[in-house]
């Protein structure tokens, strides 16, 4: 086998057996890496990482900046999240009802929003999503729960996602969702309509020239890359076991823009690399803004180091500025790939 | 009867704000290319600015007091959009997409650094009496300052148009919206102009984050976000690039929200925003494309 074969093998194994070993990392990780606690924040960093990639999927590989990915993956907490807990629907009918939901909608909004390009897109995208987010918020019917969201009706997830003892479950589940988000995505993007993407995202007025109408392609990835969304909304409620509306706000798209761009956009392994640093780094990050280290600042510099957001827009501004390619092109020769200005 | 005219009047008023936001969105957006998302940055700087000041001000009546304060806070975010399009927007001409990345990194960090500095609470502004008192028309009671909302988005609108229409920046400012390269060619150095605009809009911006202030009693630090949305919807229904056409459209979104938050219930004004939305794209997204600065 070759040796782009073997080394993602290897590291799939590798992260596979992460619950099995019972290691310290001092500096890294606050507890071992078998526990609860570092599984799951593994597990939130291996499903940020597939959410990346679905989202690289349009801005890195077809140049469509959306900035309302948030509602695909909002769909998916809190469609299945609602069918579950309100609707009272056991577990396997609600996960197709919500990916069939996710899809429709994909279908419906990606169809309207395509009509425009570049940058309308990207305005049109976030009203529809500002809209979703809207609604949850709202809380019609007592649904969403409003501000606050709600836990979802644990009896309908199979036994196995929950509780404390079976986070090891958990993380597999993400690990699954992040892995089977990347081979549908490599795959999608080696087809031949993944090569229009490409192709669409590099010059979309020669592929026009060419005789290809560019509007199906880019609503085909629209709507894989909102569907696997969904299905990461999904792993999330089972992972987190309940919704919030942080998940549907604009911001929330922004953090998948800045995960895409600080790994690297529309390169192999940039939106996955990407995903993982920024969610540690957002976990994390609380922690050195509550160390003694921190504390002992003046307050010029404390405050806003004890404001995550912050810290991961300053990394986030530097990298456009410094590292262009993002972490995934680190240290190679810099070749920016003809970038994505045929988007704007 | 007297609702509508109240709604009608508290409709203007945050079309108002909308129209100060999407004015320099437009601008920028039409002569540079750059959607700014920034400007909801500049909002929060202007109100923030205003507000600060005020807290610092002892000893001086309410009513000169908010108008120094708010002067402090234009020039501060005036100061802030120029500085931004210098320092950090300069020198990435040309590549659009790191632009916007910059300004949507830039939005992030003012976000988080206001609710660091001032936790994420709203912040009390003490307004002069006179603007929460109201004026009696047609039977309906408007707080005063609705009036002063629609006054001064009036003024910039008309103060705009004047700056693009007669004066020689002005000039090349259109020129530039219609062809950029066009403009260099001819030997005008365009980029004197992009950060015109940008501090243009800066100020734009930050008069919405005083009128904020005054329309809703506080400021917080997600209000630029939450504003900034809305502005981008007025930006495309009125036509990217278009003073005239955005100032229809803040009017139109405004009123929309306003009736169908009253009488259907609150949110569903939001969403009947993007419903427009959808049926302007589905009817002529032809109309969406820059048009000239008119």
């Amino acid at each position: 086998m070759s040796k782009r074969v073997l080394v993602p093998l290897a590291v799939i194994v590798v992260l596979a057996l992460v619950p099995k070993l019972a290691i310290d990392i001092p500096v890294l990780f606050k507890s071992s890496l078998d526990s609860p606690g570092t599984l799951q924040l593994l597990a939130l960093m291996l499903t940020f990482a597939g959410l990346a990639f679905t989202y690289d999927l349009l801005f890195g590989y077809t140049g469509l900046l959306s900035f309302g990915h948030a509602l695909y993956f909002a769909v998916g907490v809190y469609v299945a999240g609602i069918a579950m807990t309100r609707w009272h629907w056991s577990f396997w009918p609600s996960v197709v009802f919500t990916a069939a939901v996710g899809i429709v909608l994909a279908l419906l909004l990606g169809a309207v929003s395509l009509r425009v390009g570049g940058i309308a897109f990207a305005m049109v995208t976030l009203a529809f999503a500002q809209a979703g987010s809207v609604l949850a918020f709202k809380n019609p019917y007592r649904w969403t729960g409003g501000e606050d969201g709600f836990g979802v009706d644990y009896t309908k997830v199979p036994s196995g996602l929950v509780g404390i003892l079976n986070t090891k479950n958990l993380y597999w589940l993400a690990l699954a969702y992040a892995v089977g988000v990347f081979l549908v995505g490599r795959w999608a993007i080696n087809s031949s309509p993944g090569r229009v993407w490409q192709a669409i995202r590099e010059n979309e007025l020669r592929v026009e020239v060419l005789g290809v109408r560019p509007f199906q392609f880019k609503l085909m990835a629209f709507v894989l890359a909102s569907f696997l969304a969904t299905v990461g909304g999904i792993v999330y409620l089972v992972l987190l076991s309940g919704a919030s509306p942080g998940v549907t706000t604009p911001n929330f798209t922004l953090t998948l823009l800045v995960m895409v761009v600080i790994g690297g956009a529309g390169s192999t392994w940039g939106a996955l690399v990407g995903g993982v640093v920024y969610t540690y780094l957002d976990h994390r990050l609380d922690d050195v803004a509550g160390s003694h280290a921190v504390a002992s600042l003046p307050s010029v510099l404390r405050t806003p180091l004890q404001e995550p957001l912050f810290l991961l827009g300053l990394i986030f501004i530097l990298v456009v500025y410094f590292a262009p390619g993002g972490l995934a092109r680190l240290g190679r020769i810099r070749r920016r790939p003809a970038a994505l200005e045929e988007a704007l | 009867m007297s609702t509508i005219v109240l709604l009608v009047i508290t409709g203007f008023g945050l079309g108002a704000m909308y129209f100060l936001i999407a004015s320099g969105l437009s601008l920028i957006y039409g002569l540079m290319g750059v959607l700014n998302f920034a400007h909801g940055a500049f909002l929060t700087v202007g109100a923030y600015g205003t507000w600060y000041t005020e807290t610092k001000l002892g000893g001086i009546p309410v009513a000169p007091r908010f108008v120094l304060a708010a002067l402090v806070g234009l020039a501060v975010g005036t100061l802030v959009a120029a500085l931004v399009e210098l320092v950090l927007i300069r020198p990435l001409y040309g590549r659009h997409i790191e632009q916007v990345l910059v300004t949507v990194g830039l939005a992030l960090c003012v976000t988080a650094l206001a609710s660091a500095i001032w936790t994420s609470d709203a912040q009390f502004v003490s307004l002069p009496r006179w603007t929460s008192e109201t004026t009696g028309v047609v039977g309906a009671s408007i707080p005063n300052d609705r009036w002063l909302e629609i006054g001064v988005a009036a003024l910039v609108l008309l103060a705009l148009e004047a700056f693009l229409r007669r004066t020689r920046y002005g000039l090349i400012v259109r020129a530039g919206v219609e062809n950029r390269s066009m403009v260099t060619a001819l030997g005008i150095d365009v980029r004197r102009a992009f950060t015109l605009v940008f501090a243009i809009g800066g100020l734009a911006a930050a008069l919405a984050g005083v009128l904020a202030a005054l329309y809703f009693g506080t400021v917080d630090p997600q209000r630029g976000t939450s504003l900034l949305i809305f502005a981008f919807i007025v930006v495309v229904i009125g036509g990217l690039g278009s003073i005239g056409g955005t100032a229809i459209a803040a009017v139109v979104v405004a009123l929309v929200q306003q009736f169908a938050n009253y009488y259907a219930s609150s949110g569903i004004g939001d969403l009947s925003v993007v419903l427009l939305l959808a049926i302007v794209l589905l009817i002529r997204p032809s109309g969406l494309t820059p048009a000239a600065a008119t």
